[in-house]
This record gives structure tokens, sequence and C-alpha cells, in this order.
């Protein structure tokens, strides 16, 4: 089975195509005139500059970490373009009409039509093009119920008050190298805000695309759900084909208020790379929320792409009663790495923590789960419970679980189970002698170690995730 | 409809099966009997195409097409069926989902329309009720905490639905209680239309009072040695099977379980 499972592992990554389209990009390199440049031509005001800066000389001093369970050839962060937009975003264009129809053919390619009647109903889009959002759809429409969703670029000029007391609250300057240099040199994302007692009307999603060679994607996403407020976010992300490896290093901060819910969802399918590890995204991202009295955040996650992935979507459970879940699937083939899991920081009072991790490694993979759970001096009463499960298919990939409890508060509880299973020749053979091929036989048994997580998805979504794990899974077995 | 020609199979260089010949015609039962280690549960897994069974030479076809060459899932389309003797647990696969997966595979393999949910639930629930199981096994993770019996009765269930042309019965009485044995035979019987053929594997003669076989033989060192009708059966019984000459213990290992 090892044999045809290497052998077959060569598949094609669907979203790999490259658009021709001309954009305006920086010469590689990284200095404090390339910080100002960016902030320039986002006509940035000036306390956005300052705090730019002072996020670059932070990040200057910081070192690169070393801790995460992977191996990668250290990166020069000279050699990276910092900025990159489609020349057609030189005077942006008010509607649809005006945005380039190469863009748009870009996006249908990739099964997202940004022609809002032909949209599914319901889903508000953010699409960010290397550098730069290039649409947002239903923007009106949502502003009627006072919910705002911009280019954060946008919010940063509009609404300089919501960005002021929110950008690093959560994730501070210098809370990690690579939140540091995002801080610095981050060029757009998405910017939400939920207004007190509203429910969204529509799910919000963005998706990521990376275009342009030797360009770096550095997002911020900030979403602030006021008292009592409820929204459900979706992320999708895609990359070309390339020989070279190209660096996403993101900051994502939720700030959920006393009763309010966020729930974020990630479907993340960078370009991973060839079988041989050539090539290839390196997604360093730091994805933090921050739950007040009786709120709930709920990240889950669904991870197929990227060479690399050090991730871990945490909670700061700040508020008594306050609710923080982990969803995750991490599907590692090829000679993919990654190391991702979560922390749940409980503070509050009677506070609650889910983990509900799902590794699956294929090929010569590596598959890592890294938690921590804290229970701080106040958590009185507080408790979480974390499943972990790793599933292994062929005998050349590995899987990892490290997790880490601290403890203050004698009152609180932490359940861990964790179990490590492989996909069985018995499994694949009754599966086949029933009829199905091995490809299907694979998917199925799959999807249903990944069940827990995917029940958590948005509908849409999770027919989607479905589907890119079986398309993911091509090949994966002989 | 099934016939093997002077099989030779074997499992990591050994060889088990050594020249077995069998013909099965449309509608009938045979039953293989044979002490441990004799190359039952080798030859089911030959027929189906299990991977580290290899065969060495000898034919065996399926009306008229060749199975040694077939994949695993192309044999199972053919209509070759095994109720396994050990079901394996497939967790968070509902047995429903594994049913109908398994079903519109086959379906679309012989270029028939899938069955829309609604009609596939209103099949799968009579089939469940057939064997005797309650309608929420269709729901659970495929043989997920299910006891041996149930396993078994999955098992048939499986068969009732995928409508194969020739059945191979793996023990399918092993580690089951009276009343289990008696729905599992119900289940089989239900299935003899004249058309479809068994080829039960068995130890002990109990099942066969159950499913009346029309031929009985005997494997013994990878080869039939003996073969007759029902009466064959209950002289094995009264006898055991030391009075086998040709059967030499030492002869050969049988590796699966």
């Amino acid at each position: 089975m090892t044999d045809q499972l290497d052998e077959a592992l060569h598949r094609e990554y669907e979203a790999g195509f490259v658009s021709d389209i001309e954009s305006r990009t920086f010469e590689p390199g990284l200095d404090e005139d390339v910080v100002r440049r960016i902030s320039a031509m986002k006509d940035e005001p000036q306390w956005m500059l300052d705090w730019r800066l002072k996020a670059f000389a932070l990040w200057k001093k910081m070192p690169e970490p070393d801790w995460a369970h992977i191996q990668y050839d250290k990166m020069d962060f000279q050699s990276i373009s910092y900025y990159s937009a489609p020349k057609s975003m030189d005077d942006r264009p008010k509607s649809l009409d005006e945005v380039d129809p190469e863009l748009l053919a870009t996006y249908e390619k990739l099964g997202i039509p940004l022609i809002e009647q032909q949209q599914l109903a319901g889903i508000a889009v953010d699409v960010v093009f290397d550098s730069v959002s290039v649409v947002t759809t239903f923007r009106e429409k949502l502003k009627e119920q006072g919910v705002i969703f911009c280019p954060i670029s946008d919010a940063i000029r509009e609404h300089p008050e919501l960005v002021k007391k929110y950008l690093g609250s959560v994730v501070s300057q210098k809370d990690n190298f690579f939140a540091a240099l995002n801080c610095a040199v981050f060029t757009d994302g998405s910017f939400v805000y939920i207004p007190k007692g509203t429910r969204c009307p529509m799910e919000l999603s963005t998706y990521f695309r990376i275009n342009e060679l030797n360009t770096g994607q550095f997002e911020r996403t900030l979403i602030i759900a006021d008292e009592g407020s409820h929204v459900s976010y979706l992320e999708g992300c895609t990359a070309p084909q390339r020989d070279e490896n190209q660096l996403h290093a993101a900051v994502v901060e939720l700030i959920c208020h006393d009763n309010a819910e966020i729930k974020y969802s990630t479907v993340q399918n960078w370009y991973p790379g060839d079988e041989n590890g050539k090539g290839g995204i390196y997604n360093f991202v730091t994805k933090r929320g921050i739950c007040h009295e009786n709120a709930k955040i709920s990240w889950t996650q669904v991870e197929t792409g990227s060479a690399v992935t050090w991730k871990y979507p945490s909670c700061i459970l700040k508020g008594d009663n306050s609710i923080g879940e982990f969803y995750s699937v991490a599907l590692t083939r090829g000679a993919q790495q990654a190391d991702t899991g979560t922390k749940m920081i409980h503070l509050g009072k009677n506070t609650r923590s889910t983990i509900i991790s799902k590794g699956i490694s294929a090929g010569k993979s590596n598959n890592s789960y890294r938690g921590l759970v804290h229970m701080g001096k106040g958590a009185k009463g507080a408790r979480n419970f974390t499943q972990c499960d790793s599933l292994l298919i062929g005998d050349k990939c590995g899987a990892h679980t490290f997790p880490y409890v601290e403890s203050r508060n004698p009152t609180a509880i932490v359940e861990h189970e964790a179990t490590t299973s492989k996909v069985s020749d018995d499994q694949m053979f009754l599966c086949r002698q029933r009829g199905l091929d091995p490809e299907k036989a694979v998917s199925m048994i799959v999807n249903g170690f990944c069940k827990e997580v995917f029940k958590e998805l948005p509908m849409e979504f999770a027919v989607e995730a479905g589907k890119l794990l079986e398309i993911s899974l091509e090949g994966s077995v002989g | 409809m099934l016939k093997i020609n002077d099989l030779h199979a074997s499992v990591a260089d050994n060889e088990i099966i050594k020249g077995l010949s069998l013909e099965i015609k449309a509608g009938e039962v045979h039953a293989i009997m044979g002490p441990n280690g004799a190359g039952k549960s080798t030859l089911s897994y030959a027929l189906t195409g299990r991977e580290g069974y290899e065969i060495a030479s000898g034919s065996a076809t399926l009306d008229g097409a060749e199975l040694l060459d077939m994949e695993v899932e192309d044999r199972a389309t053919a209509g070759l069926f095994l109720a396994f003797q050990y079901p394996v647990e497939i967790p968070g696969v509902s047995n429903m989902e594994f049913l109908k997966v398994s079903v519109d595979s086959q379906r679309k393999a012989r270029n028939l329309e899938s069955y829309t949910s609604s009609e596939f639930l209103k099949i799968a629930k009579a089939a469940c009720k057939q064997v005797n199981l309650p309608l929420s096994f269709l729901k659970r993770g495929v043989n997920e905490g299910f006891s041996g019996g149930e396993k078994k009765r999955n098992e048939i269930m499986q068969m009732i639905l995928l409508k194969p042309k020739l059945c191979i019965l793996d023990e399918s009485d092993s580690g089951l209680d009276i009343d289990a044995l008696k729905i599992v035979a119900d289940g089989i019987n239900s299935q003899r239309d004249g058309e479809r053929s068994f080829l039960v594997i068995t130890h002990y003669q109990r099942l066969l009072d159950y499913i009346k076989p029309d031929f009985v033989h005997v494997l013994a060192d990878g080869k039939i040695v003996k073969s007759g009708g029902p009466e064959l059966a209950l002289e094995l019984e009264a006898e055991g099977y030391s009075w086998l000459e040709s059967y030499d213990r030492n002869a050969e290992q049988e590796v699966n379980a």
C-alpha cells in the first residue's frame, strides 16, 4: 500500500493557476521606508503610521521563534515584496462593473462568484487579492442594520475611533515575531463591527488570494461584536502553484463583548508545495479573541493547505461565564508540516472551553497539535474539555501532540483525551468489498473521523470542507 | 455461476490453497467445512482479492468473467459478496451513509441511477427490520459498539441491500447464540431465490441445520478432499476431522485470523 501511496500522491492543486493581472508591486526588501510607503499607498492618518513604525522597531529586535515542531529554511525577509496590488485598483472601483474582468474571472474559477445576484443568498464577501481588498459585497445592505463590513484600510480612514480603540488590543504589537511584522506591514483584510443587540443578517466571509510572485500577504482582520450581538464569519484562502515559498503572516483579533457571540470559521487551502516540499505557502498566523461576560467565541478551522502551518487560534476568557470553543481538522500530506492548536486562557469564573482537534497525516507529512489550557487564579469553577485525535494514513507520516496545562485554581477542572489511529487495511478492505473505490473509501473514513468538527461549520461550508478533504485526499491511497 | 479451477494461493510465501477446484451453479448452496487452518478463510480472501493473498495459478470465474484479474471493488460490483467473520468498525460513518455509498457505488458501476435519499431510506428500513435490528442502527457508526451478533446481522443486512450473485459467508455462525443464529439463517434463506448462490464456510454442522446446503465439501490442507450431499456434514459432526488422512497439521499455516 505504501509504494502505491507515494506514487499516487502526485495530484493537482486545483487552485494553482496564476492570473495574468498587471500589478503595481514594491521591489523586494524591508526597511522603515517600505513601512512608510505602504502607509502612504493607503492614505493613512499619522497615528496609523506611527503605530506601524513602533511595531517595526519592536520587530527588528525580536528573534524568529523556533520552538514549533516544523523545519524550514529560514526566511529572508529582504527578498519578499511587501506590497502588490492590481493596477486596475489605482482608481478604486466603486462597483462590481468597474472591477477588472480578469479578477472576476479568477474568482469565478475558484468557485466564488462575485456578482451579488449569483451568490449564495445570505453571504457577504470581502475579496482580498495580494495586498488589497478588491471588492466587498452587500456593504450597503449591511449598513442599513448598522453592521460595518469593509476592508480594514477603509475602516482606518472612516472609523478611526473603533480601529484606534481595538487594533492591537488582543494581539499586541510585541505579541510575537510574526505578529509584530504584520503590525508593521499589514496591507489589507476585513473589518467587522456588529452593533449592540444585532444579529448579523448574513454570513460574512473573506477570500484571500496570493497571486503575485515573491510577495508576502499580511492581512489584518478585526471583528468587534458589541454587547448581545451575533456574527458568523468565514475565511477561505488559495494561492497559485509556485516553486518558491511565499509567506502569509496574518493577525486576526476578535472582540466579543458581554453576551455576544462570534463564530469564526476558516477553510484554508493555500498551495501546499509539491510532494518533495518544494514551494508552498508558509502560513504563520496569530488569531486570538477576547470574551467578556457571558460571551462566546467559537473557532472552527479546516486546514488542508500550506507547506508550513503555525497557527493557534485562541480565546481569552476574561468575563465570567464566557465560553471558548476550538474545532479543528488539520490534514497534511506530501511534505506538509502543521503545528497547530489553540490556547484557552481562563480568567473569569465559571468559564468553559471545549477543544476538539482532528489531525490527519498522510504521505511523509508531520502534523502536530499544540494546545495550552490555562486556569488563572480567578477561574473559579472553570472547566475545559480537550479531545485530540490523530489519524495516520500510510507508514511514513507523523502525528504529535503537545498539550500544556497550567492550573492556578483548585476548583478548575481540566480533561484531556487523546487517541491515535490508522486507516486500517481491514476498513479499506471492507469498503472496497462493498464496491467503493479506494479513494472514496479513504474519504469516507476520514470524513467520519472529522464529523464532530464538520458539524460546527456553517452548512454551505460543511459541504465545501467535505469536498475539499476529498480532493486533498485524492490519490493518497493505492 | 462460480467456477474455480486448480487454484493455488499463498500468504507470505506459504502456499495455503493447493490446487482447489469447485463449481457452484446458479441457485445452489455449497458448504465448505474443514479443520482450523485448512484454508477456508484464505479461499474467501483469495476470491475477493484481499491484499496479501497471492494467486500463483488457477482461475476463478463468475458468470464467465475472470475474478482474479479484477480489483477488489470490481469483483464486488460483478456480484461477489463476502460476509465477514470479524466485521470491522468505521467510527463516525453512519451505517446509513455506508450502506447508501456502497449501493450507489455498485449501481453506478452498473450504469444504474442512484436511489434518492427517501427511496433508499425505505429500502434500508425494510432490510433493517428483516434482520431484526432496531432502526436506530442505521444512524449508528458502522459496527461501532455493536455486539458480535449485531455485527453479523449487519453483514446480512448489507447482503440484502447489495443483492449479490454469489455470497460467501465466512463463519457467519461463529459467536452467535441460537436465537441470533436463527435470525442470521432466516436472513440468508430469505435471499435464496433460485438464482443467487451461496458458499457457506463453517466449522460446525449447526449452521447447516438452518441453511440447507445442496453440497458439502471438506477442505483440508488447501484442497477439497471429499464432496457429498448434506449427509456428509452430519458424518463430520459425528466423526470429527481426524479421519482425514491427507490432512497434515504441520504442512500448513493459515496466517489470517
